[in-house]
C-alpha cells in the first residue's frame, strides 16, 4: 500500500471531486497558455505585416525607380532634340574678337585659322563632343537690298566622339535660310537665288526661332570663306558639351585655353544649360521623390510597428489582471475542494492517525493528490490553451499555432499548475493532518 | 504484566461543567488474556480504550504498555508505538470505502513498511474467510465480512495489545460469535485483548471482567 495507490484510488472513488479540480487547474493553465500563446502570435502576425509592407515599399520603390529610368531616357532624349533647335553652347572665338561686337551684331572682325579645329579634332578632348567650325559675317545682300547674317559652315568634325551629327553641312551650292529671310522673300526649299553674285538653291528654310537666327544665311564654308576674301580662316568654332552640359563651364575653358591659347570661350544658348540644369533637377527631384517614398515607407513601418507594440502592450496588460485572477479563482475552488475533500474524509483519517499513520504523512496524502489533481489539470490545460490561442489568435493556422506555442510553455504550465494546487491545498491538508484522531472516532 | 494502568484520570470540558469519563482508573491486563468491559452508554469504555491506545492524552495516571508510556513519546513517536503495539477494532468499522478488503486489511502499511505484510494480509483474509471478498469494496459487504475485514486489520501487523470498542454492537448473533472467537483466539495466541461491549456472550471468552460506571472501574 502506498500513498499512490491511495491518491488514485481515492480520485477514482470521489470523482466530482477530482473532475472539479482537474477543471479548475485546467482553466488556470489553459488561460496562461492561451495568454502566452496570443501574444506569441501577436509578435508572429506584427513579424508578417511589418515584412509584407516592407516587401509593398520595395515593390513601390522598384517602381519608382523603373518609372523614373524610363522617364529620365525620355527626357534626355527630348533635350537631345531640344538641344539641336536651340543650337551650341559654347563658342570658341579669336582672343582678339571683341565681345560687344560679337553680342550686337554677330558681326566678326578678327579671325583665326581653320586648322584650330583639327588641332582641337586631335586633341582628344572629352568634354566637347561636337565642333562646328563657322565663318559668320555681316554681309549686303545686294540682290535683296538688306543686310544679313551670312554663316558658312562645312558641318560637324568627325571624330571627336559624337554618336551622331547635330548638324548636317550644307552642300556647295546649297544654302539654308531663317525665317525672316525666307518668310519676307517668298521662297522656299528648292527655289533658287543670288547672294551677292553667287546662285545657291534653298535647301531648307527654318521655322521661327525668335533671335538673330531668323535673319541668317547658312551656307558652305569654302563658298563663304571666297565670299568674305578670308579662304583659310574662320572666326568661331560653336562646340556642343554634351557629356558636361551640367559641367563647369571655367573647365571646358581651361581645356581649350590649353590646346588653343590664342582663343576665348564664351558661354552661347544658355537656355540649353538650363534645360541641362532642369534635367539635372528633374534627376534630382526624383531621387528626392524616391527617398520621400522610401522614407515613408519607413515612417509607416515604424508606425505600424508602434501600433502593433501598443496593442501588445495593451493585450498583455489584459492578460497580466485576467491570468493571474483566473489563477486565484482556480486557487480558491481547488482550496474549496479540498477543504471538502477532508471533511469527507474525516473517518479515515481517524482510522489512519489511530493505526499509527502519521500527521505528515497524511499532510503528504493530501497533497500527492493535489500534485496529481495540478499535474493532470495541467495537461488538459495545456491542450485546451494551445486550440484555445489557436481558436483566438487571429485564425493561427497548424504551422502559425505550433510557432506561436514553445514547448517550455507545456513546461511552464505542468510546472505552475501542481505548485498552484499544492499551494491552494495546503490549509485544507494541513488542517486535516492535525486532527485529533481520538476526538473523530469518539464523535463518529 | 503486558499492560499496566495506574489511577488513570480524563476530564473534558462541557457545556454545563466538567465531566468526567474516567475516574482513578486502574488496570492490568497480561498477555494471552481478553478483559471485557462491560458498562452503560456513557460510562467511559470508549475514553479508556482511546486513552490506553495512545489516542487519548490523559489528566492524570499513567499507561504501560509492555514497560513504555507511549505519552512520554512525542506525537509522532506515539503514532509509531501504535502502529507497532495496538490494533483497534470499532463499532462502525472504519473501513476505508475506495479501497478493497485486501487493501483495507494492508491500510496500516500505510504507517511503514515491514517485511511479509502483503502474505500477512493474505493469511488474515484466508483465517476470516474472506478470501472470496479480498477484492471487494466494503460497500459491497455485509457488516459481519465488515467487521471481520477491521480485525484482520488489527491484526496485520500482529499487535501487543488489541483494543476492540463495541465490536458486536452491529452484528448479528452469528457474526458477533465470529468476532468473538478471533478476538479469542487472537488473546490464546500471546495477545493481550480488551474488549468493551454490551454483548452478555462476551463473559463466555472473556479471561476477566470488570463494569464501568461513571467513569469508574470495578472488578467482579
Amino acid at each position: 500500500m502506498t500513498i499512490w495507490r491511495l491518491v488514485l484510488k481515492e480520485a477514482l472513488h470521489r470523482k466530482l471531486n477530482f473532475v472539479l479540480g482537474l477543471v479548475s487547474v485546467a482553466a488556470a493553465a489553459g488561460c496562461l497558455i492561451g495568454a502566452l500563446m496570443l501574444l506569441d502570435a501577436h509578435d508572429l502576425r506584427t513579424r508578417q505585416i511589418l515584412q509584407e509592407k516592407e516587401r509593398q515599399t520595395q515593390q513601390i520603390l522598384q517602381e519608382d525607380e523603373r518609372r523614373t529610368r524610363q522617364s529620365m531616357a525620355e527626357l534626355e532624349d527630348a533635350i537631345r532634340k531640344a538641344m539641336l533647335g536651340l543650337g551650341f553652347n559654347i563658342v570658341i572665338l579669336p582672343k582678339e574678337q571683341k565681345l560687344d561686337e560679337w553680342y550686337a551684331d554677330s558681326n566678326s572682325t578678327s579671325c583665326m585659322p581653320e586648322q584650330y579645329v583639327e588641332r582641337l579634332r586631335r586633341s582628344k578632348i572629352i568634354t566637347v563632343q561636337h565642333l562646328l567650325p563657322i565663318l559668320q559675317a555681316k554681309v549686303r545682300w545686294e540682290e535683296k537690298k538688306r543686310s544679313i547674317i551670312l554663316v558658312g559652315t562645312r558641318g560637324e568634325i568627325p571624330g571627336i566622339g559624337a554618336k551622331r551629327p547635330m548638324v548636317q553641312p550644307v552642300a556647295e551650292g546649297e544654302i539654308v535660310l531663317g525665317y525672316e529671310l525666307h518668310d519676307s522673300l517668298g521662297l522656299k526649299v528648292a527655289d533658287k537665288l543670288k547672294l551677292n553674285g553667287r546662285e545657291f538653291a534653298v535647301r531648307e528654310c527654318y521655322a521661327m526661332r525668335g533671335n538673330k537666327d531668323d535673319i541668317t544665311a547658312w551656307i558652305d564654308l569654302a563658298t563663304a570663306q571666297e565670299m568674305l576674301g578670308r579662304k583659310g580662316w574662320i572666326n568661331a568654332i560653336l562646340a556642343l558639351e554634351c557629356e558636361c552640359a551640367w559641367a563647369d563651364l571655367g573647365k571646358v575653358r581651361e581645356e581649350i585655353a590649353r590646346i588653343l591659347p590664342e582663343t576665348q570661350v564664351i558661354e552661347r544658348g544658355s537656355e540649353a544649360l538650363a534645360r541641362a540644369e532642369a534635367r539635372r533637377k528633374v534627376a534630382e527631384a526624383a531621387a528626392a521623390a524616391m527617398a520621400r517614398v522610401a522614407e515613408e515607407g519607413k515612417a509607416e513601418l515604424v508606425r505600424e510597428e508602434n501600433n502593433r507594440g501598443q496593442l501588445r502592450a495593451e493585450r498583455e496588460r489584459l492578460a497580466s489582471i485576467l491570468v493571474p485572477l483566473v489563477m486565484l479563482a482556480s486557487a480558491a475552488l481547488v482550496a474549496v475542494l479540498a477543504l471538502s475533500n477532508a471533511r469527507e474524509r474525516r473517518g479515515e483519517i481517524g482510522i489512519l492517525r489511530a493505526i499509527g499513520v502519521r500527521s505528515r504523512k497524511v499532510l503528504l496524502l493530501f497533497l500527492s493528490k493535489a500534485v496529481v489533481v495540478g499535474v493532470g489539470g495541467g495537461a488538459i490545460g495545456c491542450i485546451a490553451g494551445y486550440f484555445a490561442g489557436r481558436y483566438l489568435g487571429a485564425g493561427l493556422d497548424h504551422a502559425g499555432a505550433r510557432a506561436a506555442f514553445e514547448p517550455i510553455y507545456a513546461g511552464l504550465a505542468l510546472g505552475v499548475a501542481p505548485v498552484l494546487a499544492a499551494v491552494a491545498s495546503w490549509i485544507p491538508a494541513m488542517l486535516a493532518s492535525q486532527q485529533e484522531p481520538a476526538v473523530i472516532l469518539r464523535e463518529e | 504484566m503486558l499492560l499496566e494502568v495506574t489511577n488513570l484520570t480524563k476530564e473534558f470540558a462541557g457545556a454545563s461543567g466538567t465531566i468526567r469519563a474516567l475516574d482513578d482508573v486502574s488496570l492490568s491486563v497480561d498477555a494471552g488474556q481478553l478483559l471485557a468491559v462491560r458498562g452503560p452508554s456513557g460510562c467511559g469504555k470508549t475514553t479508556l480504550l482511546l486513552t490506553v491506545g495512545g489516542l487519548l492524552q490523559p489528566n492524570g495516571g499513567t499507561v504501560h504498555l509492555d514497560g513504555h508510556d507511549p505519552y512520554r513519546l512525542p506525537p509522532d513517536g506515539r503514532a509509531g508505538f501504535r502502529a507497532r503495539n495496538v490494533g483497534f477494532v470499532f463499532q462502525q468499522f472504519h473501513l476505508v470505502p475506495y479501497l478493497s478488503v485486501l487493501e483495507n486489511v494492508l491500510a496500516p502499511a500505510l504507517a511503514g513498511a515491514a517485511d511479509g505484510l502483503p502474505e500477512r494480509a493474505w493469511e488474515l483474509v484466508r483465517y476470516l474467510h474472506l478470501e472470496d471478498r479480498a477484492y471487494h469494496l466494503p460497500a459491497k459487504l455485509s457488516t459481519g465480512e465488515r467487521q471481520r475485514t477491521a480485525v484482520a486489520r488489527a491484526m496485520l501487523r500482529s499487535p501487543r495489545l488489541l483494543l476492540a470498542d463495541e465490536p458486536t454492537g452491529n452484528l448479528d448473533g452469528d457474526s458477533a460469535q465470529a468476532v468473538l472467537t478471533c478476538l479469542a483466539e487472537f488473546a490464546k495466541r500471546g495477545g493481550a485483548v480488551i474488549l468493551a461491549t454490551h454483548d452478555d456472550r462476551a463473559a463466555c471468552y472473556a479471561s476477566k471482567e470488570a463494569r464501568m460506571d461513571a467513569g469508574r472501574i470495578s472488578w467482579r
